[in-house]
């Protein structure tokens, strides 16, 4: 079996947001960079199914050179190999035309990617490469099994859950739930070094977003306090002022 | 030229995010002088979809197929998909719900349109250009897409735009579409929907609690404050990591990201991850024993003190509320 699992580089979770060029770029300085957290989630369901020679993990990315180290992370946690696709990810529908390009020439079975990148959010990649491949996408998986030529998945709906049955190959968003992460350990980070890293060249397509800028949200106003031994004020309030309940 | 909304029903029925998004693209139709029709696949009453045109949706393309009864990534974003070009619609809006993301994507590359997903207002349609604001970097962050293809499709964020009903009932037409078999590479086997709960993306109200309660047998006074405002119960990420709340409930910026009107947070001390995923919230409420916590920063309403007294208080005080009301 071959899985393709998609990751992307993404700021940490702590990095304060701020913009500069007009607030036309995103401020990288002092931001450090981190493998996207549901990747490897992604990641860690692909080592389980794969573990005793079942199969094998393909990494692919689509970035500049900078984006390696998360590459090397994805190898160290448990990956066989990895592919860079050579250019700044545009938005969504470049990122997913790419590595479908890419999967048309080398048969997956399975293709994870995380449920969405947590700077774009925007949980658009794994259905475009559906698309793209004419093949099934479920969205926002949170238990992913194999049963023969098909895989039992339940993927998450308002207020409930859906279980299915999908026929491989497809692709895969994961969510919590699939996996718990893994933390590579040292034999896994040495090898990582010397695991093939391949990088290719972009495929043109036709562009139709452009990012444009980013905001900032409204600083609030001040908290209004209620004191502890009046606790049921507050309510009152949420009724008169706020106007919420 | 047109707009298509799909409306997505759950069980038969719609919902109040699917009268948002037909507000929504009602609104959207008006700014390109145009007109909207709304497509429904399933099994919906011939009333509902009629009651359509009062957010209004003059025209109502009903999808009834057998096979389509239940939901199929695939086959439902063809059928959309085939609808939006016969209709000539330039712009396709849709909910930026679980099933939403699970289907715009698709359409977006069927009909090579750029994708504006958790849009969270009308797009500015100035000077010929379609730009849309979405939230980013989760939640701490806002930005603008130029949709610069030829169809645009757009995915609102649930409680971002308010339901407008002025309009008359509906024309109702059956619309057939050629199904292909390669679509159905996926079945359905269960749903299981937990009817009693509202549903956390949705919800207007949420109630959320972190690691100071302690422990999971804590929780009756959470869900009873909860249930008594008609909120939706949530709570931190180490919370649901300990397995005292299911995962479903963890918000923040690995978790669900809210934006209801209210957003009451017990015990929890507001990290960064966690303010992500509940900043767009119309008005926080803090609830913590450390007048410290960087929660306070963010709330509009703070207490500081101990939960387990103030939660019973705050419970009493919305039953007499309610009982005077
Ligand atoms: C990669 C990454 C991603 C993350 N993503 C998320 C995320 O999506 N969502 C998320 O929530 N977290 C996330 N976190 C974790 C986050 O950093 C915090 O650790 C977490 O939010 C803390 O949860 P908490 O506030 O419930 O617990 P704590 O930080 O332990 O806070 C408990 C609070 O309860 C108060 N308290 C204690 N007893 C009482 C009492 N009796 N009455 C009233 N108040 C009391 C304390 O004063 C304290 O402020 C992430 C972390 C990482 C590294
Ligand atoms: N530049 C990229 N290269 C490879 N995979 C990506 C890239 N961007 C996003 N992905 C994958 O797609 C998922 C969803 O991203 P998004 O649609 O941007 O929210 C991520 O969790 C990754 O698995």
């Amino acid at each position: 079996m071959k899985i393709l699992v998609c990751v992307s580089n993404v700021p940490d979770t702590t990095t304060k947001i701020t913009f500069t060029n007009d607030n036309t770029q995103f401020n990288t300085a002092g931001v450090q960079y981190i493998l996207n957290p549901y990747d490897e989630i992604a990641l860690a369901r692909a080592i389980e199914l794969c573990e005793g020679g079942k199969g094998s993990i393909t990494i692919i990315n689509v970035g500049e050179s900078s984006t390696e180290p998360t590459i090397r992370k994805a190898l160290a946690i448990g990956a066989d190999d990895a592919v860079r696709i050579n250019a700044a990810p545009r938005d969504a529908y470049f990122v997913a035309y790419q590595i479908a390009q890419y999967a048309k020439q080398n048969a997956f079975d399975i293709i994870l990617t995380g449920r969405e990148s947590i700077d774009y959010n925007g949980s658009q990649v794994a259905a475009m490469i559906g698309e793209f491949l004419d093949i099934p996408s479920i969205s926002i998986i949170k238990k992913l099994d194999l049963e023969g030529s098909n895989a039992i998945i339940q993927r998450e709906i308002e207020g409930g859950k859906e279980i299915l049955t999908v026929q491989l190959p497809f692709v895969a968003s994961c969510a919590e739930g699939v996996a718990e992460a893994k933390i590579p350990n040292m034999r896994g980070i040495m090898s990582a070094r010397t695991k093939p890293l391949q990088v290719i060249d972009a495929q043109q397509i036709e562009q139709v977003s452009e990012f444009k800028k980013y905001e900032t949200p409204a600083p609030r106003g001040a908290v209004t306090m209620v004191d502890s031994a009046e606790a049921e004020k507050l309510i009152n309030l949420l009724h008169t002022e706020a106007k919420v309940i | 030229m047109s707009v298509l909304v799909y409306v997505e029903n759950a069980d038969g029925k719609f919902k109040k995010s699917t009268y948002e998004v037909i507000s929504y693209a009602k609104t959207v139709a008006d700014q390109l002088n145009t007109h909207l029709t709304a497509i429904s696949i399933g099994d919906v009453s011939h009333e509902d979809l009629e009651s359509l045109g009062k957010y209004g949706s003059a025209k109502v393309l009903n999808v009834s197929d057998e096979q389509l009864k239940t939901f199929v990534n695939q086959a439902y974003a063809s059928v959309i998909a085939e609808a939006a070009s016969k209709e000539g619609a330039k712009v396709v809006v849709l909910a930026n719900s679980f099933t939403g993301k699970g289907l715009a994507p698709r359409i977006a590359v069927k009909l090579q349109a750029g994708l504006a997903d958790s849009a969270v207002e009308l797009p500015s349609t100035d000077d010929g250009k379609f730009i849309v604001k979405k939230t980013a970097f989760s939640g701490k962050a806002f930005a603008f897409i130029e949709l610069t293809s030829d169809v645009k499709i757009i995915a609102l964020n649930p409680n971002s735009y308010k339901v407008v009903e002025n309009g008359s009932p509906a024309t109702v037409v059956d619309f057939a579409s050629d199904s292909n078999e390669s679509d159905f590479k996926t079945m359905v086997k269960e749903i299981v929907r937990a009817t009693d709960k509202v549903s956390l993306p949705e919800a207007e109200l949420v109630v959320s609690a972190g690691r100071g309660m302690k422990g999971p047998e804590n929780w009756a006074m959470i869900e009873e404050l909860a249930d008594l405002l008609g909120a939706a119960t949530a709570c931190s990420k180490p919370v649901s990591d300990a397995g005292w709340r299911p995962h479903e409930e963890h918000v923040g910026q690995t978790g669900i990201a809210v934006s209801p009107n209210l957003y009451i947070a017990i015990g929890i001390s507001g990290a960064i991850q966690h303010l992500a995923g509940v900043s767009s919230s119309k008005t926080i409420v803090v609830i913590n024993k450390d007048p410290e916590a960087p929660f306070f920063k963010v709330a509009d309403y703070g207490i500081v003190g101990d939960a387990f007294e103030i939660v019973p208080k705050l419970i009493e005080a919305v039953k007499s509320y309610k009982s005077n009301s």
